[in-house]
């Protein structure tokens, strides 16, 4: 069973939806013993760092979380969802993340338009599980001002954007993050949550 | 490298889709699902439901055409006509949209762009601005009511209002285009850029495949939108990205 975690950070239905196209049933909720249950996490998000995470602590689920990701159950964070998987995020405020990925999450630094908004190639870095189903080249679906600055052993993917290198996929052992949105990145979103559905025993 | 979007749009009226659609095999022409499902097979970028009915009266339709879009769709959805407050945003967000387009409120109360903005995100936030050049072809006016109405407002001073309220993207219709077919408004979507910073969409004039060439090689806008076009299955989404990339323009294709 795939659970997204329900915190409060904008519509998990998508979320929900785009595995229910892939004959997937994702169960949403922030009920501690039903994520203690799941066989793959899935953390979303839409919104801001500082909000993501007061809630987190609010529904009490950074000790679950944790606790799962020791029991190395694969966690997968999308957009805001990743960025809290770092250490830390300068969205709004100074914020502690999660804490399970190295680096740090900041305004990107570009010549370009911010918001980073609409679809890009992803550019791969190393190997992973995650995109196994698709190739390098492959168009996905991006809405973001911030960005991660992963460590380079974490770093899986990534996409030009003007003049810099924006961080796309990132991963550590079953702990992985997606900046952009494979809930609305048509036929390659679909094959990265299969990826991860696949991940999940 | 960021894609240029082709985004198809669907005029709806009491949930069904107005303009003529004759796809093949299609079992209810009328249907904005079926279509919208259509377009996204052939690779639309995002999909836009404009109702124009513009009132929320009847919001149970709304809900349930914008619920069930969002379950079939894997793109974004764009919603727009009619929006007057956060309540309608919050209606629209939570049946499952990804963005909002305001027009007529945006201009009536500026405030909400920003509200709308500070509580969902600018990402969400479309403004969608129809403009008419003035008769003495001294820059352009902003017009509201579909068009019927002139505010006398500037347009290049009210786009980078929107940009500063928080407005993640302008849809900028040329009504001196809109409907005549005969390729985008190049002058008015320059005049536009040259002052903002967020995405701009072209919208109004989109008669055959090269129009949408033509305006992303001689403007720097981010997406086309287009209906007649596809709507009468005269080029496939398709059709347009091949075109598009014979001529150099980054486009995302089924390959």
């Amino acid at each position: 069973m795939i659970v997204i975690v329900d915190y409060n950070v904008g519509n998990l239905m998508s979320v929900q939806n785009a595995f229910l196209r892939i004959g997937v049933e994702a169960v949403v909720s922030r009920d501690i013993e039903v994520i203690r249950q799941a066989k793959g996490i899935v953390l979303p998000g839409v919104g801001t760092f500082p909000v993501a995470m007061e809630n987190l602590i609010k529904y009490q689920l950074i000790d679950v979380l944790q606790e799962r990701k020791e029991a190395g159950i694969p966690i997968l964070g999308i957009c805001l969802g990743m960025q809290i998987l770092f250490e830390k995020g300068y969205e709004v405020q100074e914020t502690q993340g999660l804490r399970f990925l190295k680096g740090e999450v900041k305004l990107m630094n570009v010549s370009e338009k911010i918001p980073h908004m609409g679809w890009n190639e992803l550019m791969f870095v190393k190997k992973h599980p995650l995109i196994q189903n698709i190739k390098e080249g492959d168009y996905v679906y991006f809405v973001h001002s911030y960005m991660a600055f992963p460590s380079d052993d974490e770093l899986v993917a990534y996409c030009e954007y003007g003049d810099q290198k924006i961080t796309a996929i990132v991963a550590k052992d079953h702990v992985m993050g997606c900046q952009f949105h494979p809930e609305k990145s048509g036929a390659i979103g679909q094959k990265i949550l299969l990826a991860f559905k696949e991940m999940v025993q | 490298m960021l894609a240029k979007r082709i985004i198809p749009c669907l005029d709806i009226k009491d949930g069904k889709v107005v303009k003529g659609v004759n796809f093949e095999g299609l079992k209810d022409v009328g249907d904005p699902i079926e279509i919208a499902k259509r377009y996204d097979q052939q690779c639309a970028d995002e999909v836009v439901f404009l109702d124009i009915t513009a009132t929320y009266e009847n919001r149970d339709i709304i809900k349930d055409l914008i619920q069930r879009a969002a379950s079939e769709l894997s793109i974004p959805l764009t919603v727009g006509g009619g929006i007057r407050s956060l309540d309608d945003f919050r209606m629209i967000l939570s049946s499952g949209a990804d963005k909002v387009s305001i027009n007529s409120a945006a201009i009536q109360h500026p405030g909400l762009i920003k509200q709308a903005a500070d509580e969902f995100g600018v990402q969400c936030v479309v403004v969608a601005v129809d403009a008419k050049k003035r008769k003495d072809d001294d820059g352009y006016d902003v017009y509201i009511a579909g068009g019927r109405k002139n505010t006398g407002i500037d347009l290049l001073k009210w786009v980078q209002q929107c940009e500063q309220l928080g407005a993640g993207e302008i849809l900028l219709t040329s009504m001196d285009k809109d409907g005549t077919r005969d390729g985008f408004d190049i002058e008015m979507l320059n005049a536009v850029l040259d002052v903002v910073s967020i995405p701009v969409i072209a919208s109004g004039g989109c008669g055959d495949k090269e129009d949408i060439v033509e305006v992303f090689e001689k403007t720097n806008c981010d997406g086309a939108l287009a209906a007649s076009l596809f709507h009468y299955q005269e080029a496939t989404i398709d059709d347009v990205k091949a075109l598009c990339a014979q001529h150099h323009i980054p486009v995302r294709r089924n390959l």
